[in-house]
């Protein structure tokens, strides 16, 4: 094992054992809550530009499953654990996460006290840092440079390059329900449930591509999740996503039943050029439903501002009340900055989703219009699937405008 | 929502005596839910029968009621107290079953009291198997396929429809109860037989075996509004077919990704939405390891043993925010009193794994088989924390205290590769260790994986424990190794045995290079918040966070590790009153101990709590950074005194009695020195350590001999013989392993056994009252029936017990609680045994006097006299009321152990009848043990030549109640010859009908059965008394227990109880 180190922009140096690839790196420093889902993490978009800590210590039990990442790659510029696991030992496995680290030249250490690291990151607030194996560092040298760093340009790093269209689709129902219920994303997995594994290889596909019959959504991908589309398309829409860089004429142009903006990484407020596109399509009559930075962005786009947190939400658990219903929702989140609720114009927009526990602001709904975002993920992976009915009040919003 | 104003008095339902199954987790709940309750201004009546509980405290509700838990009881209660709501869902299995039988009676409607927490209809849905069953279709959740059945030939036909093997459960039953897998249709009868009979409504279940499939469980809460949230979710490494309480149990799943631990936990909110569960449930699951295919198999409506670990292991206060719940508050309204900055409905994250181990009984019972199943065995568990797997399982393997310390603790060298392999078959509590061997003797992990399916990732942990073993054996012990094996918290004692050092010498090195533990905290959030609580567990990677006070006294209580036979519930009581009396005194109190399911771990008893084993090591490494000022022991059993001598040599001062006085107790010179100044007589004896020397000491003295070994508690290892022979067999058991001690052999004395606690300031001693043992000498005190006050003795005796036990607690210098036991031969007082510490009964005496006896022995070994304290020494005036103490067995858990009771305990818990006179009070004890008679007023006395006698006499009266008594040949014969009339049976070699069709045939209510001396197995006698308690018929092995039970059931005619709040009686003081 070769010895790696994180020095931190305040001078604390952890030292620990080098994983992944072997190089150095300079990042911005965060940590993730969730106990499951590392790959989930690690394939999530909104972490370019970002070193990402896992506070649960023991990672890596259960490999690196491919179907699961959330895009086609991992994005953090490094992996920060406390203990890898030896064997990954999960049926779907197909590698670990070593390789998985390897393959992308994803750098990472392990053997670090993580729970002292984001004991530091709650106190002090997000910090940069390095993860190095020179054992000669000068930490003189370094500190300036790590105060100096600043993340940029990553929604651009991250978007799709050309626009694409994912195909709705239905489940088969003559098939009876596979396993569980509703819940349980039959048509994805289909072929992990029941008998044994040569019967379920045979077992024809439980989906039914529905060939551009459903609802039209343009998807703006600032970094999406995989499961964006995904939660829309099962739901039987036709998803076209598009460049982060997208013009809204040209979207507005392609008369879609609806707009999805993605998450995405950075700051909301250097995105200014598609604040400016946004602020087309608000003028519009389309329903949009907005996730994580796309929610920053339209608020953005209508006077609104946003400031980053301390510390930021990141994990599966924080609870968001529901304002129209009263409900409160364990979510998945992860985000650094947030809408500024003391400056919202409420001719424009209200809040409808808060944070139970600093009750920052977690959604806004639109005066007059059909729009509606929100700052956590509905779309999960990694975390709890208990909002995913936003969807379902999108689908329900888009079939009103277009029979309207 | 806020608090529902409508609700203003609540009765709450308690869970009634420790049986294996349902133990200290309730106590633990239903503390935590009336605080809350009380917290909000609701009234809260409490019912509970189990004396030794600190529910059952007069602070702990307004009301207390420790009364037999049925219905007629309770009906009374409310019908006295009128209570606007019952509070159902606290009190385990049996206080779910009592609100439902209210419920359904009608009466609750009749009298306008509403079931709070989760309703009727709810827990119908959840209990009962076919509503369950529907209610998952209808969810579209899966179920393994099964049907209930009531009669064996329609099991017969089911499960040859779905094919062997088949699992049965019977409905209502406690830790599974009467359950088991059945692999053809013999086991299948067998089993299905003894289930029916045991199930309150008569019904089992047979379903689908899903052995070997992941046990996956999650603790989720729901609020009146419909918010849910998950607490915590938990993987059993023994895969389903062993019972979650009997099985290793990590917190969070480990082997889940995230695609599945959602998919889990999103069936179960979405099972505890559509039952509409108001309050705290558990869902258990099997999922299958290869695939997404997974099936429901438990929902438990209530809080249970599971949520009493899972609070522990997240700090989510599971029971006092179900009572917020019930009362109408919705989880975003309630505060987390963890971090004081999030709410109830924050979900938990662990940054650390939880493991927890069973406490299994198989050191007491030795005959027992330790095949694990699906019926529960373990009495209790110890629950570690650290922030590696391979760590927390090192620990909580010591936490067993059942010299068990690594993987190598049990020694399997000796087999063949292919005998290991035949050895992995067998699901036993000594499986992780076979596996260690495997892993050893080079067997694959796949291999190891194909036979016992524990999931590779907890085999491969295994493996890096054994690794550790061999690089620790092998190379020279280097600090980056030292370190390693100490961050998988290995114990400088196995460091040492292995690297073939001296302990000293790991010790040594490890301080001098900064090798030491540190403290994380639990905060319920993985740090992401600021916590307030400090609740801490030890790791040896990372930087320390316990926070540096030093107040102006500080003291450490040691509790008393895990529940098991002999060391209970009692001293988790004594441990809390303890800390908390020293808190009344400003003293900063800090508590170490191991159960999850104790009060004492809950996270706002102490200032701080250790969550770490009791070994001298362990403590050591607090005590290095809280530097206490003093520590107490004689509140945590045995547990707390072993380490005495450690924390003297630690330079903690022990506060209170003395250590030195404690070893004169017990050391058998000293105490006979002792004796002789003191003029107080004790029965012959001598001290020995091998066979050869007992049996001379036994002959001198004559038989029949007590042997035992001295410092234990529960009597364990203590036997009767009546020859050389049985002289060697016990030796030998005692010395299995190896005795710091000598052991005792003391002459057999014949009478009526007493008991006092006492507290005693050095100088005055006070006397709450004087326990009498129905049951005479020969059995252990915690299994007899206990009277309080004494009532056949004179009063000659009870002023030389007052008199004797003032002496003793002098010349033994006591600084708090001792405990004494007397034998009384007519007038004549021998001293059998003093403990100057705290004991089982300190509860029951504490409560049925009204004199708070831990708090006064803290504030005596503060400095108070009994005098500055408010109270006249001597023995106290006696109570106008009676209460019984009666012993609770588990014997029908256990396959195989010997219920005959004698000089070691077998029984777990115990519950308290109290009474106008002696008749209503053991009426009351009998039925709150669940001996309820008669059904069918049949019976069998078989008694060996010399109860012959008396047996007649108990007959004579089992006859005039209109009982049926049929007796084998000798007892019919006595019995016949005495004008009795008994009809002669055959025993169970002979042609049938023998005595054991009779037992099996259902129709019996009671088996009397001494046994003969020795202790052959294989006799008659064991097999009957075996089969009567796998088949719910009680069995009764000593004529006193059985006198006892006939004068209680010719006082059965109570219509109208007397009711005693216990809280009146505890502001007497």
């Amino acid at each position: 094992m070769k010895a790696a180190f994180l020095i931190l922009e305040d001078g604390t140096v952890f030292k620990g054992y080098q994983i992944g690839a072997d190089k150095e790196v300079v990042s911005e420093i965060v940590f993730n809550t969730s106990m499951a889902g590392y790959l989930e993490v690690l394939t999530d978009p909104s972490y370019a530009g970002q070193a990402v800590c896992m506070t649960y210590p023991l990672i890596g039990n259960y490999g690196v499953c491919h179907e699961d990442m959330e895009s086609k790659q991992p994005w953090p510029d490094a992996f920060i654990v406390r203990e890898l696991s030896n064997v990954p030992s999960n049926f779907r496995s197909d590698e670990t996460i070593q390789s998985f680290l390897l393959r992308y030249d994803v750098p990472g250490i392990a053997g670090i006290d993580t729970r002292a690291l984001v004991k530091l990151l709650r106190e002090k607030g997000t910090m940069n840092g390095m993860i190095t194996t020179n054992e000669q560092f000068c930490i003189e040298s370094i500190l300036p440079r790590l105060k100096e760093y600043r993340t940029g340009k990553v929604v651009e790093k991250v978007t799709c390059s050309e626009p694409y269209v994912i195909e709705g689709t239905k489940e088969l129902s003559e098939n009876g329900p596979v396993s569980g219920s509703s819940h349980f994303d039959a048509g994805r997995y289909a072929r992990f449930v029941s008998g044994d594994k040569e019967e379920r290889e045979k077992r024809p596909s439980l989906v039914r591509k529905l060939n551009g019959a459903g609802l039209r959504v343009a998807l703006f991908d600032f970094g999406a999740k995989d499961n964006i589309a995904h939660s829309l398309a099962q739901r039987g829409c036709e998803v076209t996503v598009y460049p982060a860089g997208t013009t809204a004429d040209e979207v507005i142009a392609s008369k879609p039943d609806g707009i999805m903006l993605s998450n995405g990484p950075g700051d909301p407020k250097e995105c200014t050029g598609i604040i400016s596109q946004l602020k087309k399509l608000y003028e519009t009559d389309i329903p949009i439903f907005g996730i994580c930075l796309g929610h920053q962005l339209m608020a953005l786009a209508t006077g609104a501002d946003t400031f980053k947190m301390k510390y930021g939400h990141r994990g599966g658990n924080h609870p968001v009340k529901d304002l129209s219903t009263g409900r409160v929702y364990i979510t998945s989140q992860n985000h650094g900055y947030v809408v500024d609720m003391d400056k919202l114009d409420k001719r424009v927009a209200v809040p409808a989703f808060v944070n139970v526990n600093d009750g920052t602001n977690e959604g806004l709904s639109y005066t007059g219009k059909r729009i509606f975002t929100v700052q956590y993920h509905p779309e999960a992976c990694a975390g709890p699937q208990d909002s995913a009915y936003l969807f379902d009040r999108f689908i329900k919003m888009m079939e009103e405008y277009k029979n309207a | 929502m806020p608090k529902n104003p409508n609700i203003k008095k609540v009765l709450v339902i308690g869970s009634g005596p420790i049986v294996i199954g349902q133990a200290a987790e309730f106590d633990y709940a239903g503390t935590q839910a009336c605080r809350s309750l009380k917290e909000e201004g609701v009234e809260v009546i409490l019912v509970n029968s189990n004396p030794a509980t600190i529910m059952t405290d007069g602070d702990i509700a307004d009301k207390v009621y420790i009364e037999p838990l049925s219905a007629r009881v309770l009906e009374q209660i409310i019908l006295k107290e009128q209570p606007d709501s019952v509070l159902p869902t606290l009190g385990g299995q049996a206080g779910l079953n009592l609100g439902m039988e209210l419920a359904e009676s009608g009466f609750l409607e009749e009298h306008g009291v509403k079931l709070i927490g989760t309703t009727a209809l709810t827990i119908r849905k959840a209990e009962d198997r076919l509503e369950f069953k529907n209610t998952m279709e209808k969810l579209g959740e899966p179920v393994a396929a099964s049907l209930v059945v009531e009669s064996i030939e329609d099991g017969v036909s089911f499960a040859k429809q779905i094919g062997y093997p088949v699992v049965l459960r019977p409905a209502y039953t406690l830790g599974g109860s009467g359950g088991g897998i059945a692999h053809n249709q013999a086991q299948l009868e067998e089993i299905l037989e003894n289930g029916l009979r045991l199930s309150r409504v008569g019904q089992v279940l047979v379903e689908r075996c899903i052995a070997g499939w992941k046990e996956i469980e999650y603790e989720v809460m729901r609020d009146g509004a419909g918010n849910v949230i998950t607490v915590c979710n938990m993987e059993n490494i023994d895969p389903v077919g062993v019972h979650t309480g009997d099985s290793i149990v990590v917190a969070p799943s480990q082997t889940l990704s995230d695609k599945e631990y959602q998919m889990l936990r999103t069936s179960a909110l979405n099972i505890i939405s559509e039952l509409e569960i108001t309050g705290g449930c558990n869902v258990q699951f099997a999922l299958h390891p290869t695939s997404f295919e997974y099936c429901v198999i438990e929902v438990n409506p209530r809080v249970s043993r599971s949520s009493a670990l899972a609070s522990k292991a997240t700090g989510y206060p599971i029971a006092k925010v179900a009572a917020k719940i019930a009362l109408g508050y919705t989880l975003d309204e309630i505060k987390n009193a963890i971090t004081g900055k999030t709410y109830a409905s924050f979900e938990p994250t662990l940054d650390y794994c939880v493991v927890k181990l069973p406490r299994l009984p198989f050191d007491k019972f030795i005959t027992a088989k330790r095949t694990l199943t699906t019926q529960m065995k373990a009495t209790g568990e110890v629950m570690s924390i650290c922030t590696n797997f391979e760590g927390a399982l090192m620990k909580a393997l010591r936490s067993l205290e059942q010299h068990v310390d690594s993987l190598r603790s049990y020694d399997f060298t000796a087999l063949s590769k292919e005998e290991l392999l035949q050895r992995l078959q067998i699901v036993d509590d000594q499986r992780i260790f076979v596996i260690a061997e495997a892993l050893r003797k080079k067997i694959s992990y796949e291999e190891i994986h194909a036979i016992t399916m524990v999931d590779v990732w907890f085999i491969d942990k295994l493996a890096a424990l054994v690794a550790m073993e061999d690089r620790l054996e092998k190379e020279p012990l280097s600090l980056p190794l030292l370190k390693e094996a100490k961050r998988m918290e290995f114990p400088d004692n196995v460091i040492a045995a292995l690297s073939g050092k001296a302990q000293d010498e790991i010790k040594k090195m490890r301080y001098e290079n900064g090798i030491v533990a540190a403290y994380k905290m639990v905060d319920t959030c993985a740090a992401e918040f600021e916590a307030a609580t400090p609740y801490y567990y030890s790791v040896y990677d990372g930087e320390n966070e316990a926070v540096q006070t030093k107040p102006e006294k500080k003291v450490l209580v040691l509790g008393s590790g895990p529940i098991r036979i002999g060391q209970g519930i009692e001293f988790d009581y004594c441990s809390v009153h303890a800390t908390w009396a020293f808190a009344k005194e400003g003293y900063e109190t800090i508590i170490i101990n191991n159960n999850p399911e104790t009060v004492s771990t809950d996270f706002d008893i102490a200032d701080k709590l250790y969550f770490e084993p009791l070994t001298p090591e362990d403590v050591e490494n607090i005590v290095n950074i809280e530097k206490p000022d003093g520590a107490v022991v004689q509140f945590g059993g045995q547990t707390a005194i072993k380490l005495t001598e450690s924390l003297m040599k630690m330079g903690v001062p022990i506060l209170g009695t003395k250590a030195e006085d404690v070893d004169a107790a017990e050391d058998r010179e000293l105490f006979d020195r002792i004796l002789q100044e003191t003029e107080i007589p004790r029965a012959a004896g001598g001290t020995v350590y091998t066979a050869e020397q007992a049996k001379e000491v036994a002959n001198r003295l004559g038989y029949p001999v007590l042997v035992r070994p001295s410092y234990v508690l529960g009597g364990q290892g203590m036997q009767i013989a009546i020859s050389d022979a049985e002289i060697e067999e016990f030796m030998a058991v005692i010395n299995r392993y190896e005795q710091d001690h000598p052991i005792l052999v003391d002459k057999y004395l014949m009478g009526k056994e007493l008991e006092v606690d006492a507290v005693c300031d050095g100088e005055d001693i006070l006397i709450p009252g004087i326990m009498e043992h129905i049951e005479r000498t020969g059995v252990h005190s915690g299994d007899s029936i206990s009277v309080y006050p004494a009532h056949t003795v004179s009063d000659k005796v009870k002023e030389t017990i007052a008199e004797y036990s003032r002496r003793l607690a002098r010349a033994l210098h006591v600084r708090g609680l001792i405990n004494i036991q007397f034998i009384a031969v007519g007038d004549e007082v021998y001293v059998i045994e003093v403990n100057p510490r705290s004991s089982r009964t300190v509860p029951y005496i504490s409560k049925v006097t009204g004199i708070p006896i831990v708090e006064l022995a803290t504030k005596v070994i503060i400095g108070n006299t009994i005098k500055d304290l408010g109270y006249e020494p001597g023995l106290q005036p006696e109570a106008d009321y009676v209460a019984i103490k009666m012993p609770v067995f588990s014997f029908e858990k256990i396959r195989g152990a010997e219920i005959s009771l004698g000089p070691e305990m077998k029984s777990t818990g115990e519950c308290l009848g109290i009474g106008k006179t002696f008749q209503e009070a053991l009426y009351k004890a009998f039925l709150g043990a669940g001996v309820d008679l008669p059904k069918y007023k049949q019976m069998i006395i078989t008694v060996k030549d010399a109860d012959k006698g008396e047996a007649i006499e108990i007959g004579r009266r089992f006859e005039k109640l209109g009982y049926t008594i049929y007796a084998t040949r000798s007892t019919a014969q006595a019995l016949n010859d005495a004008g009795v009339k008994a009809r002669k049976v055959n025993k169970i070699n002979q042609e049938s009908p023998t005595v054991m069709d009779l037992i099996l045939g259902h129709r019996i209510d009671l088996v009397i059965d001494t046994p003969t001396q020795g202790r052959d197995k294989s006799r008659d006698g064991f097999l009957i008394r075996r089969t009567a308690i796998e088949t719910g018929v009680n069995c009764l092995t000593s004529l006193d227990t059985a006198r006892a039970l006939v004068t209680s059931l010719e006082n059965a005619e109570h219509t109208q109880m007397t009711l005693i709040d216990i809280a009146r009686i505890a502001k007497r003081s």
